[in-house]
C-alpha cells in the first residue's frame, strides 16, 4: 500500500528533501495505512475476543465493501473531483451503504456457517471461515466481470479496477515538501472517532457490558440471562462494518481494488490483530499502527520487495518475547 | 462406520492399502480409453499432492496443531531438489541423491520454523505458519541471484534408476514412481501413527495440559511432528519439480497450495491415512483434472465467451472449494474416511450441553 506512495514520491523530483523530512512523509504514510488496517483488524479481534473465531473471510468481506462501493460510483456516474474541490459528495451513499452491506452479510455468515457449529472443537469453525473466505473471493471475481464501465470493460475479470479518485489528493501544505493529501486527512477523519466510538460502546453500553461478559464466559453470561447468541450476533455485524468503512476509506485512498486485495490487507491486518494481543481492542489498534509503520519505513530505507518478509519476520519476533501479542495477556489454562 | 460388524472393520482399517491397490490397477483402464484422457498421466499430481497432504496429516491430523504454510515447505523441497540436480548449479546430483537431501533441507526448515514458534498457542501458531509461507514466497522471488526468480530453475534431468531414463513423454513409468514412493510415505505415516511418538500426537491433540501432566514432553514431540510433516511436504516439493523437469516459480506455493492441502487432510478426514488418499484424489482430481477438462470442452465447443465470466467453469472454483469446506463442517466434520479415533472427539460434544468455550477456561 505504501510502496506506491513512496515510489510516487521519489519520482516527483522531491530528492532534495532532507532526512527529517523523509522520516515525517514515512511517519504520515505510515500512519495513514495502519489507521486502515488497525480498523480491519477490529474486525477480526472483537469477533476473536467473543467467539475464538480466526474469521479468515474477514478480509474478503472488507473486498466486497470496496467493490459495493465501486459499483455505486459506477452506478452514480461518479467521476474524479474537479480541481479545487475536496470531496465529491458520493462518498456518503459508500460510507452509508457499504457498513450496512459487510455489517449485515456478516451477521448472514455467523447464522448460516458459524453458530451451527459453536460447540464443535476449534478447527471446524476454522475450516468454515477459510470455506467462507473462498466463497466471498470468488463473488469477487465474478462481481469484478460485471458489465459496468466502473470494471474496467473489455479487461479480465480479475484485473485490478480503478477506483476514481473521489477526494482530492492535493497536498494540504501547499509548496511544501511534505505532502499531507485530503484523503489521508479523511483516514483520521473517519477511523479516530470511530475507534473512540467503539471503545465508549464496549465500555460504557448495555451491549457493550453483555459482549464482555460473553467474552469472559459465555457459560455463565447465559446463565445471568444474556442472550449469548444476539451478543455474538452484534459483534459481527459491528466487525463487519467496520471493514465495510475500512474499504471505503481503503478505495478512496489508494484509488484501486482487486479481488485478491482481501487476503494481502486482510493477511496485514490480522497479523495487526495478532501482534497487538488478539482480542484486546486496542492492541489491535497499536499492531495496525505498528506494522503501517514497518511497511513504510521499509518500503523507504530497505527495499519494496523485502516489506511482506519484515512484517511477518517482526510478528515473529514479538510471539517470540511475548507470546500473547504486545497488550495480551496470557490466560493461565485451568482444568 | 466401524460400528458395523464382520468383515468391514478389517477392510476399513486397510483401506489405504486398498486405495493404493486401486491406483496401481488404474492404468489398464486407460487402455480402453481415447488417448487425450490418458489417466496415468493426469492422476501423477495427485500422488504428489497425498505425499503433501501426508505431511500436514501428521501436524495438524495427528498432533492437532493447525499449519497453513505447508506451500512454504513444498517450496523449499521444489527449489532444493532444482539446486540440486540443475546443471548451472555445481551439485548436479541424480534423482536418488537430491531426494533424501531435499526431505533433510524440509526437516531442517521444519525445525527451524519450530524452534521459536512452537511455543505457541494454536491460532498464534497458524498466523505464524502462514506468514512463513509469504516470506518464504518472497525471499524466493527476490534472492533472484540463486532462484532465478520468477524464471524458476529448469530445466531439470529427468530421474534415472538401474540406467532406465525416466522421459517425459512416456507418463507410465512416471506413475509407478511416484506411486511406489507414496506407498512408502503411507508405510511410514501408518507405522508412525501406531508408534510410541504417534500415541503421543494424539495424547496432544486430545489434551495436551493432561499429556503433559502425564509426563510428555510436549514441545519436543510437537516438533518432531513438525519436522517430519514439514520432511514429507519438501519431498512432495521435490517431485514436483522433478515431474514439471523446473522449480515452478514462487508464486506457485502461495496460500492457495496451503489450502488446498488443509482441504485434502479436511476432506479425506484428519488423522486418516486412507483419507488423506482419497482426499487427493477427490480434491486434485476435481481441480486440476474435472475442471481444466470441463473448461476446455466448453471453450472447444465455443459454449464459454470470454465476454462472460460467469460461464466458464474455473471462475466458480473457489465457489466451490469454499462450499465443499463449509457443507463439510458442517454435516461430516470428519470426513470421508475418517479415523475413527478422530470421529470420536468430534462427536464428544453432540449431546446438549453448552461447551465452556470463553477466556480462561477452554
Amino acid at each position: 500500500m505504501g510502496s506506491e506512495d513512496a515510489e510516487d514520491q521519489r519520482e516527483g523530483g522531491r530528492e532534495l528533501m532532507t532526512d527529517s523530512e523523509v522520516l515525517l512523509q514515512q511517519v504520515i504514510i505510515g500512519l495513514s495505512n495502519g489507521m486502515i488496517i488497525a480498523l480491519i483488524a477490529l474486525g477480526y479481534t472483537m469477533v476473536y475476543g467473543i467467539v475464538e473465531l480466526i474469521n479468515f473471510a474477514h478480509g474478503d468481506l472488507f473486498m466486497l465493501g470496496a467493490f459495493l462501493a465501486l459499483t455505486i460510483a459506477g452506478a452514480l456516474g461518479l467521476d474524479a473531483v474537479s480541481e479545487g474541490a475536496l470531496f465529491s459528495w458520493g462518498i456518503l451513499p459508500m460510507f452509508v451503504a457499504a457498513p450496512i452491506f459487510c455489517g449485515g452479510v456478516n451477521w448472514c455468515v455467523d447464522r448460516l456457517a458459524y453458530r451451527p457449529l459453536r460447540n464443535a472443537p476449534r478447527l471446524a469453525p476454522l475450516v468454515s471461515a477459510i470455506g467462507v473466505s473462498f466463497v466471498f473471493l470468488n463473488i469477487g471475481l465474478l462481481w469484478g466481470g460485471l458489465p459496468m464501465e466502473v470494471f474496467n470493460m473489455g479487461q479480465t475479470a480479475a484485473a485490478p479496477k480503478d477506483f476514481p479518485a473521489l477526494v482530492s489528493n492535493e497536498n494540504l501544505l501547499g509548496e511544501s515538501d511534505i505532502t499531507l493529501t485530503i484523503s489521508q486527512v479523511l483516514v483520521f477523519v473517519i477511523t479516530v472517532p470511530l475507534m473512540i466510538g467503539l471503545s465508549v460502546l464496549v465500555r460504557f453500553t448495555r451491549l457493550g457490558k453483555a459482549m464482555r461478559a460473553v467474552a469472559q464466559n459465555p457459560v455463565a453470561a447465559r446463565l445471568m440471562g444474556i442472550d449469548v447468541d444476539r451478543v455474538i450476533g452484534a459483534t459481527f455485524i459491528i466487525g463487519g462494518a467496520l471493514g465495510g468503512v475500512a474499504s471505503v476509506v481503503y478505495a478512496l485512498y489508494n484509488n484501486t481494488i482487486y479481488f485478491q486485495m482481501g487476503f494481502r490487507v486482510g493477511l496485514d491486518a490480522f497479523t495487526a490483530a495478532v501482534l497487538g494481543g488478539i482480542g484486546n481492542l486496542p492492541g489491535a489498534v497499536l499492531g495496525g499502527l505498528v506494522i503501517g509503520m514497518i511497511r513504510a519505513l521499509t518500503d523507504q530505507y530497505i527495499a519494496t520487495e523485502w516489506t511482506n518478509v519484515m512484517v511477518f519476520a517482526v510478528l515473529i519476533l514479538v510471539l517470540i518475547f511475548r507470546p500473547a501479542g504486545l497488550l495480551g495477556t496470557h490466560a493461565q489454562e485451568k482444568v | 462406520m466401524g460400528a458395523r460388524g464382520g468383515i468391514w472393520p478389517a477392510v476399513y482399517a486397510r483401506m489405504h492399502w486398498i486405495l493404493l491397490g486401486l491406483a496401481a490397477l488404474l492404468p489398464a483402464v486407460d487402455l480402453l480409453l481415447p488417448p487425450e484422457f490418458r489417466l496415468a498421466d493426469l492422476v501423477r499430481p495427485i500422488f504428489i499432492f497425498a505425499v503433501l497432504g501426508m505431511g500436514l496429516n501428521i501436524v495438524t491430523g495427528f498432533t492437532g496443531l493447525l499449519n497453513l504454510g505447508v506451500a512454504a515447505f513444498m517450496a523449499i523441497g521444489a527449489y532444493t531438489y532444482a539446486i540440486a540436480t540443475c546443471d548451472i548449479y555445481p551439485f548436479q546430483l541424480g534423482f536418488w541423491t537430491a531426494l533424501p537431501l531435499t526431505i533433510a533441507v524440509g526437516a531442517a526448515a521444519g525445525i527451524i520454523l519450530g524452534l521459536p514458534t512452537i511455543r505457541l498457542k494454536g491460532d498464534y501458531l497458524a498466523i505464524v505458519t502462514m506468514g512463513f509461507g509469504e516470506m518464504v514466497q518472497d525471499s524466493l522471488k527476490n534472492l533472484d541471484v540463486i532462484t532465478k526468480g520468477t524464471q524458476g530453475i529448469n530445466p531439470l534431468p529427468s530421474p534415472t534408476l538401474f540406467g532406465y531414463v525416466f522421459k517425459p513423454e512416456t507418463p507410465l513409468p512416471w506413475y509407478y514412481l511416484f506411486l511406489a514412493l507414496l506407498a512408502v510415505v503411507v508405510l511410514l505415516t501408518r507405522n508412525l501413527e501406531r508408534s510410541r511418538i504417534g500415541r503421543t500426537w494424539a495424547s496432544i491433540r486430545e489434551d495436551e495440559l493432561a499429556a503433559t501432566c502425564m509426563g510428555i514432553n510436549s514441545m519436543k514431540a510437537k516438533l518432531l511432528a513438525f519436522a517430519i510433516g514439514a520432511s514429507f511436504c519438501s519431498m512432495a516439493g521435490g517431485l514436483w519439480g522433478a515431474y514439471l523437469g523446473s522449480s515452478g516459480e514462487p508464486g506457485n506455493y502461495d496460500f492457495q497450495i496451503s489450502i488446498i492441502a488443509l482441504c485434502i487432510v479436511i476432506v479425506g478426514g484428519m488423522g486418516s491415512v486412507s483419507g488423506v488418499l482419497l482426499g487427493a484424489f477427490v480434491m486434485i482430481g476435481f481441480n486440476a483434472i474435472l475442471l481444466t477438462k470441463l473448461t476446455a470442452f466448453l471453450a472447444q465447443h465455443g459454449w464459454t465467451s470470454s465476454d462472460n465470466v460467469f460461464t466458464s467453469p474455473s471462475n466458480w472454483k473457489y465457489m466451490m472449494f469454499g462450499l465443499a469446506l463449509i457443507l463439510m463442517m458442517r454435516f461430516k466434520p470428519e470426513g470421508l474416511l475418517p479415523s475413527r479415533r478422530v470421529k470420536a472427539e468430534l462427536h464428544e460434544y453432540d449431546k446438549d450441553v453448552p461447551r465452556q468455550a470463553g477466556g480462561a477456561t477452554t
